[in-house]
């Protein structure tokens, strides 16, 4: 009879994977082609950038390399995005919707952004966080290097024109601020606003019968926030909440939440110009301290990151990173296996690897937000030397 | 002897004055004390300790007990309990061998550990209220955890399946209680002799608790008098089921053994309680014993009955009784005395074999899958013998043959189970479910705040060899307060409850009866019902040595996560840090200049770019930080021990 039993599971099973694969492998794909257009846009800008930079004339120029071919090809063929299509995870969904916010915020499709924002933070919460780029996305325009480059450029220009300080000056000031669009950010939180209530419209009406929207929160939010499931997973929250001691629960539980929290002002002041990038580190920083990450946010990033290849070209310990992802993913499935199947292990043998990701992950971050700014500081020196040596 | 006689009287009118409180008071409180001996089929003798006491309905709130226990009528009288029942087992009842269909065993057969369930008189929302507090109140009455039935995630209410179809019941059953003797002290406390006198005092508790399988139970009820002022009567049955095997002396092995009273328990009935109405001591012979001899008019055949080439009784029977397949030997044990102690032994002479009646499918409960992530589990219903002869009496309207089952099952939250996931197989093929299903009810469980329950009534067809039901489940994981001590031994999973609603049980006694309250109840049709076993399921433990250590890591994670964050945010390139130096120094005034040149000359280094102010701006400087930092820490603890303390 159990033989029984597993034949039909297995054939059940098999039937349910072919169906919802159709979902979620859709849902990669247009991931995929939207990041390849956020990645065409970024690929201008940058161009348009160094040009106005004067770079792309230099000896020292470089290929622009093609961020968003490779930034969706970095999504598709990553094993994180395969094994959670293949798992039936519903993180390619969320992404999707994260991926439609940045792209209508790249694009200037205000109602897109506002949908897809409205959409990520009400499955999973977390990209409310990207509420800062969008806005600074549309306000200021793309990535960009800092306004100081373009004025010093412009004044070195200025200087080989006209020799009065008084008129530099005066100019200087006119443009040490861009101009802030305020209307299309007004226009983009009055689309969130009412994406929002559409959405809770929907959910009231559907769940008239169940307790309605209060419940929801509860049982969405509340869940997520308050930490209740400790089943394993990649993240090292639910071994640390296993563990700890009640009296203890609520105040680590703050901690932790505002840790996320924590560090979207100074990274919005040192990277106020690159708001694409901020988002990127926003999503990085989310997916390593959220309550119940998974593989499928960490393909997000990673895709993400491949975005800024031309920036961060320069980036260190790339391949002790690659290394460490290499062997986390292979480590974690047999650390896993020998606790909870074959019991040989113990619960630390995966809690030490998921510390070992969340390692790797800081690192990461860390590097990246490094590196990007170490372009900037070249970006900043170069073009000053570049001045000189014009001057 | 003066002194004797005189230390006589004061007893003797104790005991006139205690007499007269028993019998002569017309309030009508009565108390039975009876056993039942039957000897099984499989070498061991089942023993069925029964005492009842009633209390008639009365219209004083504060009323006086005589012989009625005053904890049991406060308890009724505070949670306003309709009906109550709790029992204490340990062991598992062989349904097999001592029979499943006879109201002994469907009333008797117990799971093991605490089963408690109790209806309440109560407004519906105030019923689980009154459960709690009668958790607690039978938790200090009986010296047992019944108080961990308070929790709401180990009971359940179940609203058909369990038999009793009422909406203001719970049950809940704590699998894992060890039951001993100090939960025996309790219960016998409420006898009006305890165990000191009458047919109690057989209880000796190693004999007891040495047996096989023992289960004691109380059951109350209430009964209402249906006049206007008149308060309810309670009615309260205290039950122990003991399966003892005798010590046997004879090398046969199909022989069954030879017993008395005494060999079995250790003890002898001196004489019965006198506070009893009566005192009967019963012995049950099942099997082919019952169809011998049809007509017992004579006093030699009469006398056959109990001493014959098959056994030999070594007292004689007031009362012989025949039912359609046993014989039931009735003692009255007022005639026994110190000097002539009632000692029933029942010496066999031939080999002898019968079969109990078994219940029309006998159920069993296990896991299925390895590994500590999920698993299934799977009730299987087989088919036993005696099923052909009761197949006859279940006929549908359409003239097919069935029989119904009720299965009732209640799962920890820790048991997540996907109620989309039950197949049933009915000889090893699978149906869909309006085959066989003819009800369901499904409350599915809340992580940490409710259990589930699984109620289905199956109709099979008569006909059927086996039937089986399969669920799959994901094992939950748990917070490291929430183990038991011994962690990995592993959980207990409550018994499931199979019921055959169309199946009632009862001995059907071909003459009139004396008014015993036992042979009365026997004689009620019961619902035949089995438990199954109690499912150990392993769960996936954490390392128990190690909060501290995740603390310190998890935070060093953090740590190091903020720190080189925060690090990287605010680094400063040399190039970068002399220009804003050069700002800085822009701006200072001339004095502050000269100090840092006069400094410089002081300390012998070349003058650098205006690097520091001078050490008192420094300090003062420092010094306003310093300030500013201890007003917000301190503003922050005032804070969080406002917070704190309001709550």
């Amino acid at each position: 009879m159990a033989h029984h039993c597993c034949s039909r599971f297995l054939d059940l099973s098999r039937f349910r994977v072919l169906k919802g694969n159709q979902v979620i492998s859709c849902a990669d794909i247009l991931s995929a082609m939207l990041l390849r257009g956020i990645g065409q846009k970024l690929q201008m800008a940058y161009g348009l950038n160094a040009r106005l930079l004067g770079f792309l004339k230099s000896s020292r120029d470089k290929v622009i390399l093609p961020c968003g071919d490779i930034a969706a090809l970095v999504y598709l063929w990553n094993p994180f995005t395969i094994v959670s299509c293949v798992g039936l995870s519903t993180s390619p969904i969320e992404n999707l919707a994260v991926v439609l916010a940045l792209f209508g915020a790249v694009t200037r499709r205000v109602p897109l952004a506002a949908f897809g924002f409205v959409m990520a933070t009400h499955l999973s919460l977390y990209p409310a966080t990207l509420a800062i780029p969008i806005i600074i996305i549309l306000g200021y325009g793309l990535d960009a290097p800092p306004i100081k480059l373009f004025l010093q450029t412009r004044s070195v220009e200025n200087e080989k024109s006209s020799t009065s300080t008084v008129s530099k000056q005066a100019k200087s000031k006119q443009t040490t601020h861009l101009p802030f669009l305020w209307k299309t950010v007004a226009h983009f939180l009055f689309w969130v606003l009412l994406w929002s209530l559409y959405v809770l419209v929907l959910c009231a009406l559907s769940l008239n019968k169940y307790g309605g929207l209060e419940e929801m929160f509860k049982r969405t939010y509340g869940f997520i926030l308050s930490i209740e499931d400790l089943s394993p997973n990649i993240g090292v929250f639910w071994y640390f909440f296993a563990e700890v001691f009640d009296f203890f629960r609520n105040f680590f539980l703050i901690v932790f939440h505002v840790n996320v929290l924590f560090m979207l002002l100074p990274l919005v002041i040192r990277l106020k110009h690159r708001p694409c990038f901020l988002a990127f580190v926003y999503l990085a920083i989310s997916s390593i301290l959220k309550s119940y990450p998974s593989v499928g946010d960490s393909a997000l990033y990673l895709s993400l990151w491949a975005l800024f290849v031309n920036e961060l070209i320069d980036m260190k310990f790339s391949f002790f990173l690659f290394c460490g992802y290499l062997g986390i993913s292979l480590l974690s499935p047999v650390m896993h296996n020998l606790w909870i199947w074959r019991g040989t292990g113990n619960a630390n043998f995966y809690f030490g690897n998921a510390i070992g990701y969340a390692c790797f992950q800081i690192v990461f971050v860390v590097e990246s937000v490094s590196a990007m700014l170490n372009h900037d500081r070249a970006l900043r020196r170069s073009s000053s030397n570049h001045g000189e040596v014009k001057s | 002897m003066a002194c004797l006689v005189r230390s006589w009287i004061p007893l003797l009118f104790l005991q006139s004055f205690l007499v007269a409180i028993a019998f002569g008071s017309n309030e009508g409180e009565e108390f039975s004390e009876e056993l039942l001996l039957k000897p099984l089929p499989d070498r061991k003798v089942l023993a069925h300790f029964h005492f009842e006491n009633r209390a008639p309905p009365s219209n004083s709130h504060g009323r006086n007990h005589h012989l009625f226990p005053k904890a049991i009528s406060q308890l009724v009288q505070k949670f306003r309990v309709k009906e109550m029942e709790l029992s204490f087992t340990q062991g598992r009842w062989n349904h097999e061998h001592w029979g499943g269909f006879d109201p002994l065993s469907s009333m008797n057969a117990k799971p093991v550990g605490v089963e408690l369930w109790a209806v309440f008189d109560v407004p519906q929302s105030q019923v689980d209220i009154s459960w709690k507090n009668l958790t607690h109140a039978l938790s200090g009455l009986f010296c047992a955890s019944i108080n961990f039935l308070e929790s709401s995630t180990s009971y359940a209410a179940p609203t058909w399946g369990f038999g009793t179809n009422s909406d203001k019941l719970r049950y809940g059953s704590l699998p894992r209680e060890a039951v001993c003797t100090e939960n025996l002290t309790p219960w016998l406390k409420l006898l009006p002799c305890r165990d000191k006198d009458g047919i109690s005092a057989l209880m000796n508790r190693p004999s007891v608790y040495r047996g096989f399988y023992h289960s004691q139970r109380l059951h109350l009820s209430t009964v209402e008098s249906g006049q206007e002022g008149l308060g309810s009567g309670i009615v309260l049955e205290q039950t122990l089921t003991v399966v003892i095997q005798p010590e046997t002396t004879s090398v046969e092995t199909n022989m069954q053994p030879s017993w008395s009273l005494s060999s079995l328990f250790g003890r002898k009935v001196v004489g019965s309680c006198v506070l009893a109405k009566s005192s009967n001591v019963y012995l049950q012979l099942e099997g082919r014993l019952g169809h011998e001899s049809k007509n017992v008019d004579t006093e030699i055949e009469a006398h056959k009955l109990w001493m014959n080439s098959d056994f030999d009784l070594s007292l004689k029977p007031d009362r012989v009784i025949r039912e359609s397949s046993s014989l039931l030997f009735i003692f009255d044990i007022d005639k026994s005395s110190d000097s002539e102690p009632f000692d029933l032994g029942l010496t066999w002479k031939l080999p002898s074999k019968w079969s109990c009646e078994q219940a029309p499918l006998h159920a069993s409960r296990f896991l299925m899958g390895s590994g500590n992530e999920r698993g299934a589990i799977a009730i299987l219903l087989k088919a036993t013998e005696s099923q052909e002869k009761l197949s006859g009496r279940n006929l549908t309207t359409d003239g097919r043959c069935t029989i119904k089952a009720n299965i009732f099952q209640i799962f920890p939250w820790y048991i997540k189970v996907y109620y989309h996931t039950l197949q049933i197989f009915v000889d090893q093929q699978q149906k869909t479910d309006s085959e066989v299903l003819k009800k369901i009810n499904v409350s599915p469980s809340t992580d940490k705040v409710s259990s589930g329950m699984l109620e289905m009534m199956l109709e099979l067809p008569c006909e059927v060899k086996s039937a089986a039901i399969s669920i799959e489940y994901d094992k939950g994981f748990l917070h490291i307060d929430e183990y038991p001590p011994d962690a990995n031994q592993g959980f207990d999973i409550p018994s499931a409850l199979i019921s055959f609603p169309s199946h009632h049980a009862s001995l059907d006694f071909q003459e009139e009866l004396s008014k015993s309250p036992l042979l009365s109840s026997f004689k009620e049709k019961s619902l035949v019902r089995s438990y199954t076993e109690v499912l150990l399921v392993p769960l996936t433990t954490p390392d128990f040595s190690m909060p501290y250590n995740v603390i310190t890591i998890t935070c060093t994670i953090f740590a190091l996560y903020f720190g080189s964050l925060l690090n990287v945010l605010r680094r400063r390139i040399g190039e970068e840090e002399r220009f804003l130096k050069s700002q800085a120094g822009k701006k200072r005034g001339g004095l502050k200049q000269l100090l840092s040149r006069l400094t410089a000359k002081i300390r012998g280094r070349p003058i650098e770019a205006p690097s520091s102010e001078s050490p008192a701006a420094e300090s003062s400087f420092l010094s306003s930080k310093l300030i500013f930092k201890i007003i917000l820490v301190a503003g922050a603890a005032a804070a969080w021990q406002y917070f704190s303390t309001d709550k």
